[in-house]
């Protein structure tokens, strides 16, 4: 097996450590969700990929097709994919309350105000 | 039964949501937890007689449909977290109204039976990626309820605590689909019938790490623990005690469950260093977060550092890799969460009548709150582990596992972290007993938070003198989990 036959796996992972780092790095709260959501979809590739088998198709029976993709791996990041909006919007909600209630989302204003008092 | 007890509540939250503001959504979410309660022990009682319940989602059979699974372990889980959730929303009525504005109440309390849906059905379950969907339902719950603080430093903890949750519920989901991708299944009983002709591969043991690392996040074992402290300072009271109750505890379920049904104990202690990784996590986890939380001077902080060196007795349970140690680490799951909830609950009484839980404040308490108080001190001697109280069984079955062990400097560190919750608590006793206020008049609670508050105190006085029932099905969950019994 060479290092390309799994391009699929090296872009998830590849992915998933941009996500990390943006999340990790930036002190912008919006940023964060951004990486998060990066992090996130790096697992959806991973899932999804999982599920290609050469040569199959679409998993939708039909006479002229033996071979399909495993559907479950799909159906389970559809469920995924609506967790990680459902996230988001919180994230985001959260994010605009910050800001009412303290003027800014960069984390190390936050934190200043917080210890000024 | 067994599907009734996670969509009651889910149904449950969807018409919370719709009804007007006031005192109706508190009743609803109120009457649904008590429906929990009585499901749970019904389905306890039969779990007791039959062994394994199981109910098929439509009418599938697994490993092909999904399964929800009832057994000792879980049943233990269920009852938790029913008879927490049963015991704090009556209380939550009085205290969240003052803490929270009323035209807020209908999502309030949504997002409280969404979170109870949550946890429950992580305890039902029986499928892998059923107990990830749960566990972010009843996060972004969390994450919601966290964010009603009345203070606005509760929406950057709740930030922060999503972040992390979402990280480690995000590494749970890729552990899930690296085990998918070896076995084909995501059924739990299936995972564990096929784990072991492909164990020796480097996937499975990348899940592993995955689904280890990701629980412990959510779990919050030292020191992955940063969200926890400021979640549960900025929370609303109420909300606090339910979470501080039973959100960990259910975290520490699934390690168990994945640790002991899923990978099996030879494999996550004999190939895995599982024992090296958890134990002196725990241990260093449990004496510095208990050092730290000797330094706070707000209580509600305090007893969340409490929290912290708390889980790491039963991660310490856990990692001992027995029947005895899981025995004890399955007890502390319980006892824990019921003083850590009357302590909460025993704080919401003191923030409703002061709004601050600051140290400075429980001058004279003790003369001007004396049931309140009182309740704080019985729950205090409980974390400290002196006999009567349930505190005492957990740390005695824990010291004997570890002596089993022959684990002497363990039983050290048990012994001195119990020292440490001496000196925490007794700052508290201290100031509210020994120091007089410039008010001395009576402020007591009203009785619809001090009576749930009691209940719970009562509960762990007698669950630590009649230990017939936790410790029984405590015995027989881990028996079962480690494979000495059928």
């Amino acid at each position: 097996m060479s290092f390309f036959e799994h391009y699929n796996y090296h872009l998830a992972i590849v992915l998933a450590m941009i996500g990390l780092y943006t999340m990790i790095s930036r002190t912008n709260l919006v940023k964060k969700v951004a990486g998060l959501n990066i992090f996130q979809v790096s697992v959806f590739i991973l899932f999804i990929s999982l599920g290609v088998i050469e040569d199959g198709t679409v998993p939708i029976l039909s006479p002229d097709h033996e071979v399909y993709s495993n559907p479950l791996p799909h159906v389970l990041i559809l469920t995924a994919i609506v967790v990680g909006v459902a996230t988001t919007a919180v994230a985001l909600a959260l994010v605009v309350r910050i800001r009412e209630a303290y003027g800014t989302v960069e984390e190390d204003r936050v934190h200043e105000q917080d210890d000024a008092l | 039964m067994l599907a009734l007890i996670v969509v009651v509540p889910m149904l449950g939250a969807a018409v919370a949501a719709l009804l007007p503001p006031g005192r109706l959504p508190w009743l609803l979410a109120t009457a649904v937890s008590w429906f929990m309660l009585y499901a749970a022990a019904v389905l306890a009682a039969q779990s007791m007689d039959l062994g394994v319940l199981s109910y098929w989602m439509g009418g599938w059979q697994p490993p092909i449909g999904i399964e929800y699974r009832l057994d000792p372990a879980n049943a233990l889980v269920a009852l938790l977290v029913s008879l927490l959730a049963a015991v704090v929303l009556p209380y939550a009525g009085r205290s969240l109204a003052s803490e929270v504005p009323e035209e807020k109440s209908p999502y309030l309390y949504a997002a409280v039976l969404l979170f109870l849906a949550g946890q429950m059905g992580i305890a039902v379950t029986g499928d892998a990626f059923n107990v990830f969907v749960f566990l972010e339902i009843s996060s972004l719950a969390t994450y919601t309820l966290i964010g009603l603080g009345r203070d606005r430093r509760a929406l950057t903890a709740s930030f922060s605590y999503l972040i992390m949750g979402t990280v480690g519920a995000t590494f749970f989901l890729i552990g899930v689909g690296l085990l998918y991708a070896m076995t084909g299944t995501l059924n739990m009983a299936d995972l564990a019938a096929r784990i072991p002709e492909v164990a020796e591969t480097r996937t499975v043991h990348t899940a592993f790490a995955f689904i280890v690392v990701g629980v412990c996040l959510k779990l919050a074992l030292f020191p992955l623990h940063l969200w926890l402290p400021n979640a549960y300072t900025y929370a609303p009271s109420a909300v606090t005690a339910l979470m501080a109750a039973t959100a960990t505890k259910v975290a520490i379920y699934v390690l168990i469950r994945f640790i002991y049904t899923v990978f099996g104990p030879d494999f996550a202690f004999g190939d895995m260093p599982t024992v090296y990784l958890l134990v002196p996590l725990a241990v260093v986890g449990l004496l510095s977060t208990s050092v730290v939380a000797i330094g706070q001077s707000n209580i509600k902080r305090m007893l969340a550092y409490s929290s912290v060196a708390q889980i790491g007795y039963m991660v310490l349970g856990i990692g001992m890799a027995t029947t005895a140690g899981l025995t004890a680490a399955l007890l502390h799951v319980f006892n824990h969460a019921l003083m850590k909830g009357a302590l909460f609950m025993a704080l919401g009484c003191i923030a409703l009548r002061f709004g601050t839980t600051q140290l400075d404040g429980f001058r004279g308490l003790g003369r001007r709150m004396p049931f309140t108080m009182a309740a704080f001190v019985v729950g205090g001697l409980s974390l400290i582990g002196v006999p009567l109280t349930v505190g005492f069984i957990s740390k005695w079955y824990l010291v004997s596992a570890a002596i089993e062990l022959g684990w002497w400097p363990i039983v050290a560190v048990i012994i001195v972290g119990s020292l440490l919750a001496v000196i925490y608590i007794w700052r508290v006793v201290e100031t509210a007993y020994l120091q007089s206020a410039d008010d001395e008049t009576r402020c007591e609670a009203p009785l619809s938070m001090l009576v749930p508050t009691w209940v719970l105190i009562g509960a762990t006085i007698w669950f630590g003198i009649d230990t017939r029932v936790t410790v029984g099905l405590a015995e027989r969950a881990a028996a079962m989990l480690t494979g000495a019994a059928p």
